[in-house]
């Protein structure tokens, strides 16, 4: 066989000898091991091909040991993970849709498009599957918003999102940003979609039946993003700059008639199998596709659209072009298939042939580039069990004592300084931006604890969010990991939804370090241990690892993207106060509890000690009592404590609910910070009407969840008052204007 | 009555005007191709917002060029009902069917949330069932919906009582807080905000529901009109 297409391109001899294959990041033993599987040295397509597929983007080969701990089965789970994107039933044959994928190191040398291209490659994750995309939502880590390096990435990254999710029509309604210094230079944007599908539409990228023909359908090749999974493989560095050419272009125009095209396709029910070209593009496509159907795949590159001319084999099965999908239909359907993307003006092209021998051929210019066992491109990477080592600093956190700072006793100003802490402060900046109405039918927007989005022509609703502070994973990766779980879940349940399940993107530094990999390890099982108390599987992620930067890695930051189900409309709730006079609850209790807090880091500046202290038994009696009392008509807000604790969560309920609130609290003997800012866990504000206060309080009770009574929704102004002493006091107006001000002053 | 509803290559609100008509008026409804060349069928055509071309070159520019844009100018000839909304307005003046133009927002950014409009003009087919001057909350979802005329199209929109909607709190750098606007006759209007977003308390508001019912009224009486002749 021929050994390459371009006299440019090395020769086997020459990957062999001048160890190119190592600039790929393939490793002297997977180049022994691929030579193995081919009984012969790869030529430059193939080791390009191996590349990719062996990358931890692709072959999770570093993680996969520690996914494999996750449950990942339910009663309602109708597919886990492994496909496009993992399939929850909701009733009424529908089911709901959704996975989260990170953008990260794309996102930090070119944000625009490194954000836009996120945002398209999971809606086609989700359209792939056969569901309509409803929904996108963002979980974005950066650094300090201070520094003209961030506020640039911030600026862009969100113009990103709204550049491709406003054209394409799918609202973007909700997600979380925080900011601190561990993310300088290596930003996290996490972008999650949610779909809608009946169960006899579901699809699955399956190359079935030998002889049927595979189709290209999408906007031509071209040579960007050559290599994009390998880049998203290795840590960020100074020369990182120079790969922006791994950067990815997004046209969310051609994504909407890609989409629209596809569905309609789908729809017509003649679709074998159909997949995405993401990560690694024609060769990741091509090779799941005929591994899951137990086939060969032949690729006839001539016939695959070309945007620019000469492009070898190699650039053409590693190009990640977005907005490309391939599909399988038996031959007498061509014509069918053919019409649909003629209408709608999409390029649809046969580029294959499914076969029975197992391999991946790759046929150029009238010659065999390429011959490649499916099976070993597909399952034989190695995966490795990296060693794994408690790190020095987490010893040293266990000795911090986090009630070791001076009192303060200016708890307005303290209140103030963390509303405007831009991790707390209005997102509306970033939000505002975003269309997060077309569709018509978000019913909860961003800004509360959930977003909310009807189902059309039912009474039924899906709540949806994401949540990781990375800050406790950091002190306290075990623990760390089971609050994200957690805190979804508060999240969801307050939204008055039944949580159903979680996608997680995994976002760590080098996992060849010995101490990253144990942050993995413990938050891995720490998460996997929420999901089984709260009956939240996981169905389906995203790994992204070295994530470093010049200073070292980020915090571990395992983002938990759920989705829980609301029965009917009338449960939706949000965190706003409701009306005068109503009775204000806390659920749960308050400790001193200050490690990984925002008032840890707003008023000290530090960082330490161990997060709060989660307990999953608890905290399932308290989503339990609070989703029974939503659906029992008694609750008129809820809100979950989270960074600031409960004064910030006053705070926020009252600018909601453009109301005022007097309450009053027993110290209980803590001292008057710790109690308006603690962050303890498992802990919700709800409110309710006069007339209901006393069924409320009754029904948390009966459920063992500690309650407390501690004011009413009154006046214009948020007091507190502790032992019977007014602690604070602070027009709501004041408050909103500080909390909507801090992050466009920032930024203008 | 009969309601077409325009979908061009990136249209992405077509699915929300047909679900507003549907839902307040229980009307019948069709989308209509861009590439139709016959819309003698309908006695109101939504061009709906969206990125129809991707809104590549300029918002609307490339969309009057399609065969449907003659006939959605033939329809207004006849005195048919035509309602532009967001990127339908940008298509409607790019179209030259409405005067002025739209440029990018002042802040320079998309905007997307409630907006605050006073019913200028109440006396268009669109706007019949509100109050004249009522305070009604309609949100916004556009990076180009700054409104822009020459002085001269400004004193007429004013003179002939053409300015539709104002903004109460002008989001966009809009000339005259001009928020929607009307042909000379009246049947053809244009605006940002998006009524078809607001018929649905759930969803925040309701307000945009009286559009949707003064159209329908206002064809039942010059269909009775029509009968009665």
């Amino acid at each position: 066989m021929t050994q390459q297409t371009s006299v440019k391109e090395p020769t086997a001899e020459q990957v062999a000898d001048q160890q190119i294959y190592k600039q790929m990041g393939v490793s002297d033993s997977e180049y022994e091991l691929i030579c193995g599987f081919l009984g012969r040295k790869p030529n430059y397509t193939e080791i390009g091909v191996f590349s990719v597929m062996w990358s931890e983007h692709c072959a999770y080969k570093n993680s996969k040991p520690l996914l494999r701990r996750f449950p990942t089965t339910g009663p309602r789970v109708l597919m886990g993970p492994g496909e496009g994107a993992g399939i929850v039933d909701i009733g009424d044959n529908q089911a709901v849709v959704f996975k989260i994928e990170s953008h990260n190191h794309p996102s930090a040398v070119e944000p625009f498009q490194g954000a836009a291209t996120g945002v398209g490659g999971i809606i086609r994750d989700i359209f792939s599957m056969g569901a309509r995309p409803v929904a996108v939502l963002n979980s974005l880590r950066f650094g300090k918003l201070e520094s003209e390096r961030v506020k640039y990435l911030f600026e862009h990254v969100v113009s990103g999102i709204a550049g491709y999710g406003n054209c394409i029509g799918i609202p973007t309604v909700g997600g979380e940003v925080m900011f601190d210094e561990s993310y300088d230079g290596n930003p996290l944007v996490n972008a999650m979609c949610v779909g809608l599908i009946d169960h006899d539409k579901i699809q699955r990228g399956v190359a079935k039946g030998v002889g049927n023909p595979v189709f290209y359908v999408g906007p031509p090749t071209g040579r960007d993003g050559i290599h994009g999974a390998t880049f998203a493989s290795e840590e960020l560095t100074e020369e990182s700059e120079a790969r922006r050419t791994a950067v990815q272009v997004g046209d969310p125009f051609m994504e909407k008639l890609v989409m629209e095209s596809c569905l309609e396709l789908i729809d017509s029910g003649i679709v074998l199998g159909i997949q995405d070209m993401g990560a690694a593009g024609l060769t990741c496509s091509s090779a799941e596709m005929a591994s899951k159907a137990g086939n060969g795949l032949e690729l006839y590159l001539d016939q695959v659209p070309q945007r620019e001319d000469g492009m070898t084999a190699y650039e053409m099965m590693l190009s990640e072009s977005q907005e490309r999908m391939l599909f399988v239909v038996e031959p007498k359907d061509e014509a069918q298939a053919m019409e649909i993307f003629e209408r709608w003006g999409v390029i649809c092209a046969k580029v294959g042939k499914v076969t029975d021998d197992g391999r991946l051929k790759l046929l150029h210019h009238g010659e065999v580039v390429g011959d490649m066992p499916v099976h070993a491109l597909v399952d034989e990477c190695p995966i490795y069990d990296k060693p794994s080592s408690v790190p020095a600093y987490y010893e040293q956190q266990a000795h911090v004592d986090t009630n070791r700072y001076d009192e303060v006793t200016d708890l307005s100003g303290a209140l103030k300084s963390i509303l405007a802490s831009p991790t707390v402060a209005s997102k509306a900046w970033v939000y505002d931006q975003y269309d997060y109405m077309v569709r018509t039918s978000t019913a909860v927007r961003p800004g509360s604890d959930a977003a909310v989005i009807t189902i059309r022509g039912t009474r039924k609703a899906l709540a949806m969010t994401t949540d990781c502070n990375g800050r406790y994973v950091y002190l306290d990766p075990e623990v760390g990991g089971k609050i994200a779980v957690s805190e979804a879940a508060r999240n969801i349940v307050c939204s008055g939804a039944e949580p159903l399940a979680i996608t997680d993107n995994l976002n760590f530094g080098s996992p060849e370090k010995p101490d990253i990999f144990w942050q993995m390890e413990k938050s891995v099982d720490g998460m996997a241990e929420a999901c089984r108390v709260l009956d939240t599987p996981v169905i389906g992620g995203n790994v992204s690892l070295y994530n470093e930067n010049t200073r070292g890695a980020i915090y571990p930051t395992p983002v938990v993207g759920m989705v829980g189900l609301i029965h009917d409309t009338d449960h939706i709730t949000t965190q706003g106060f409701k009306n005068e006079g109503d009775v204000i609850f806390v659920l749960g209790d308050t400790f001193a509890e200050l490690g990984g807090s925002e008032f840890q880091k707003v008023i000290h500046q530090v960082t330490e000690g161990r997060p709060p202290a989660l307990d999953l038994d608890i905290e399932k009696k308290l989503l339990g009592s609070v989703l029974s009392a939503i659906q029992s008509g008694l609750v008129q807000s809820a809100h979950d404590l989270s960074e600031g604790g409960l004064s910030v969560a006053l705070a926020e309920s009252c600018i909601s609910g453009k109301l005022g609130a007097s309450v009053a609290l027993n110290s209980d003997n803590l001292r008057h910070d710790l109690l308006l800012f603690s962050e303890s866990q498992s802990r919700i504000l709800l409110s309710a009407t006069p007339a209901q206060a006393d069924a409320l309080e009754s029904h948390i009770q009966s459920q063992g969840v500690p309650v407390r009574r501690i004011g009413q929704v009154q006046g214009t102004e948020l007091q507190i008052q502790v032992d019977g002493k007014q602690v604070l006091a602070e027009q709501v107006n004041n408050l909103r204007q500080v909390w909507e001000d801090a992050i466009p002053c920032l930024m203008n | 009555m009969k309601f077409a509803v325009l979908v061009f290559p990136g249209s992405n609100c077509d699915i929300d005007c047909f679900k507003a008509v549907e839902d307040t008026l229980g009307e019948s409804v069709e989308y209509v191709w861009h590439t139709a060349t016959d819309l003698s069928a309908y006695d109101c055509i939504l061009v709906p917002g969206g990125f129809s071309y991707g809104d590549y070159l300029r918002c609307g520019a490339i969309s009057q060029f399609a065969p449907v844009m003659t006939e959605v100018a033939k329809a207004a000839e006849q005195g048919k009902y035509v309602l532009g909304i967001c990127n339908g307005f940008q298509i409607l003046t790019e179209a030259r069917l409405l005067p002025g133009a739209l440029l990018r927002n002042e802040s320079m950014k998309f905007r997307c949330h409630d907006t605050l409009l006073t019913v200028v003009n109440n006396q268009t087919p669109f706007t019949r069932d509100y109050a004249d001057g009522e305070e009604i909350t309609i949100p916004i979802a556009h990076g180009e919906g700054n409104y822009y005329c020459d002085d001269a199209t400004l004193k007429q929109l004013k003179d002939n009582n053409q300015i539709v909607f104002q903004y109460g709190h002008n989001p966009n750098g809009s000339l005259h807080d001009i928020a929607g606007i009307c042909n000379e006759r009246g049947n053809v209007v244009g605006m940002m905000p998006h009524p078809e977003r607001a018929v649905d308390e759930l969803l925040g508001s309701a307000d945009g529901k009286k559009m949707f019912t003064s159209i329908l009224k206002a064809w039942r009486d010059q269909h009775d009109a029509a009968n009665i002749r």
